[in-house]
């Protein structure tokens, strides 16, 4: 029988971790990744999990250490937040383009400087173009259950991409919240046993990974690892359609959530912890008859854009909401992603970006009511009210900034 | 703006190290052995000993779906009375909340310090309930028997029951018993106006 | 020549593994030097420094003994000379 335990988004996932029970781990502290390894850490002491736990000095040397033994033919793991990712930054690629399924989630937190420990998307935004899938989690439930479909996903023998799970930092990872944990055999039956494409320790088929590549075939390789990609999206379905149908789960299973989204005229479009307050706006507003949708992107790598532009086709105008920032871009990059779905569609909505959350700065359903506000003006007017708008920002007077 | 007006939102104020993140997290995983949902999260920052710290607990009977900041709460709780004064502790709380304070004094007493209109204000010596049943000074688990004793949502015995269940292999037997005992000391001993 | 690997996107093999060992050795290499080394067995003592210096292992040897080098991996670098240890040198590098 499922249980309900009283857990916090870090805690959810290492319950994941236990259950995955991987090879290896690799662990290297940070804020507020850290008490996801020490609860993990419990499990390895206890002898709940067979795992060889592999304490590293630094980021990079975790993110080694696992691509390592992962391409050794062990089912390995390791998790991080912020500047510890852009530490990895250099493995992320070569974990990708070796095509090791390695499973990592990301609790996400501003990266410095100014120097902050709290969430915001900055660091995964930062890692989104490494060739990872990134899956982003509303609540401590879906980031455990998050992680157990990433291990299906990336091991996938059309998929074998390594994959970022991500969760908001403090607002996810350290609330305690109620989640459904499901039993150890039904989730061992799902997960299935690792079998390793390629293994470095088999001297009856000796490999060479990581040749010198020059011009001739480093393109090649490149386009050869984007197949991976590519293949991706149908296997996430399949997976969140399985787990649905095991678990009689309560999450979003596909590439995102559409909420109230058939006849909507406007919607917000969300990642992560703020989709729960967006929720809740559309409803409040659907209960005042306002055609009010909101989307919530689950796959943020690879991006829904066919689905997402099927789903605004009719919608007047749209916001997006991007918790990082893009310097020199057109807003943030969900909305230049968004922007990029809807080229060459007709009609287009009016849309507007906005900038959120940055260094942990509250979101409350005030605001994201003030942004619906904001679309009906737009509809009215027929361009966007703020192409690009700061949320709970002490603005001052810079009226250039808010565009 | 809160639509779910189902639940209960309670807002912590503490010293750093004097329990309050503790006793919010105990607070909503006795309420969830009993069939409700929660969360529990402090203010997000950095944890320094003694310095003013936030913490918070959502109870509900339906699924929480929101993970924004309470901003409104329905009770708020202060562990430490020297923090009245230095941080307003009424912020938000809206004329029909409970204000319940660590301290031995009367809450006319408290109204008058704080010139506070309308609200209920309780008082409770936390400090000295936790002195008498632990020898030291640990105000978080009589400030939990406080507000079950004054809300009612749950049954103090099923409280003192859960915690005896949590904290065996974790305390020795005479502080999980000095525990319960805070806690169902405080349900009494909260003083109303 | 022969390539040391072939395809395309569609037939490369995954992550650019080289799924087969010594593949090194299809890769003539002994076409870059100008200079080679040449092997004058009189002067050698078998101390074998040039087969353990050898970077390309293009030592040859034949029965436990030195008996010269393998000119198609041989790139002419010259360590072999140096580190020879005979007066005079077992080794000497000569113009191609």
């Amino acid at each position: 029988m499922p249980e309900l335990l009283a857990l916090t988004g870090n805690d959810a996932v290492a319950y994941a971790m236990k259950q995955i029970n991987p090879d290896v781990v690799a662990a290297y502290p940070i804020t507020p990744q850290t008490s996801l390894m020490q609860k993990f850490a419990d499990y390895v002491a206890d002898g709940e999990v067979d795992t060889e736990l592999v304490l590293v000095e630094s980021e990079h040397s975790a993110m080694s250490a696992t691509l390592g033994s992962q391409a050794a033919g062990a089912r390995s793991m390791t998790a991080t937040s912020a500047c510890g990712l852009a530490l990895m930054w250099e493995i992320l690629g070569i974990t990708s383009a070796y095509r090791l399924p390695v499973v990592m989630p990301v609790v996400n937190r501003a990266l410095s400087g100014p120097i902050n420990i709290q969430g915001d998307h900055s660091d995964t935004m930062g890692a989104r173009d490494c060739g990872w899938i990134q899956i982003f989690s509303e609540n401590a439930q879906e980031a455990y259950e998050n992680t157990l479909q990433a291990i299906r996903i990336a091991e996938h023998p059309d998929v074998l991409t390594p994959i970022m799970v991500t969760l908001d930092g403090f607002i996810i990872s350290h609330g305690l919240e109620t989640v459904k944990v499901y039993d150890d055999a039904p989730v061992k039956k799902f997960l299935r046993d690792y079998q390793a494409r390629y293994t470095l320790l088999d001297p009856s088929k000796p490999l060479t990974l990581g040749a010198l590549d020059f011009s001739d075939y480093y393109f090649e390789h490149k386009v050869s690892q984007l197949q991976g990609m590519l293949k991706s999206p149908q296997v996430i379905l399949d997976v969140g359609k399985e787990f649905y149908k095991t678990f009689d789960g309560d999450c979003c299973y596909g590439f995102y959530e559409a909420h109230e989204m058939k006849d909507a005229e406007m919607a917000v479009i969300v990642l992560g912890s703020t989709a729960g307050a967006t929720r809740m706006v559309v409803d409040d507003l659907r209960s005042r008859g306002v055609a009010a949708g909101m989307i919530k992107i689950r796959s943020y790598r690879p991006f829904p854009y066919d689905e997402i532009a099927r789903e605004l086709a009719n919608v007047k105008a749209v916001a997006v909401l991007d918790r990082s920032i893009a310097y020199g871009a057109d807003g943030g990059p969900v909305h230049g992603d968004v922007r990029a779905a809807l080229y060459g569609k007709h009609p287009v909505p009016v849309m507007s970006n906005y900038i959120y959350g940055l260094g942990g700065k509250p979101i409350d359903m005030e605001h994201i009511m003030g942004v619906f506000d904001d679309l009906k003006e737009s509809i009215v007017k027929g361009h966007p009210k703020r192409r690009v708008g700061y949320i709970n920002l002490k603005e001052g007077n810079t009226p250039s900034l808010v565009g | 703006m809160n639509t779910e007006k189902h639940m209960l939102e309670i807002r912590w104020h503490g010293r750093g190290g004097q329990g309050a993140v503790t006793a919010s997290k105990m607070l909503a995983e006795s309420a969830m052995t009993l069939g409700k949902f929660i969360q529990a999260f402090p203010e997000y920052g950095s944890e320094r000993q003694g310095a003013p710290v936030k913490s918070f607990t959502r109870i509900s009977d339906q699924k929480i779906r929101y993970h924004s900041q309470v901003n409104t709460p329905d009770v708020v709780l202060v562990l430490d009375p020297t923090l009245l004064g230095v941080v307003d502790v009424t912020e938000g709380l809206g004329e029909d909340g409970i204000l319940i304070i660590n301290t031995p004094a009367q809450p006319a007493e408290i109204r008058k310090q704080l010139n506070l209109k309308g609200r209920k204000i309780f008082t409770v010596d936390a400090t000295g309930i936790s002195l008498r049943h632990l020898g030291k000074s640990i105000p978080n688990t009589p400030m939990v028997g406080a507000i079950v004793g004054i809300t009612k949502m749950l049954s103090a015995q099923a409280v003192a029951d859960d915690f005896r269940v949590k904290f065996k292999d974790k305390f020795r037997p005479e502080i999980v018993e000095g525990n319960v005992k805070c806690i169902m000391d405080a349900t009494t001993e909260v003083k109303s106006e | 020549m022969k390539k040391y690997i072939e395809g395309t996107v569609k037939s490369l093999p995954l992550a650019g593994l080289i799924e087969e060992a010594g593949t090194a050795k299809k890769y003539n290499t002994g076409t870059w030097g100008t200079f080679k080394p040449v092997f004058l067995e009189e002067h050698c003592i078998q101390c074998f420094f040039c087969w353990v210096y050898c970077p390309d292992s293009a030592v040859t040897v034949n029965e436990g003994k030195v008996v010269g080098f393998d000119y198609d991996h041989c790139k002419g670098c010259a360590i072999c000379a140096y580190e020879c240890p005979t007066k005079p040198k077992s080794i000497v590098m000569e113009k191609k």
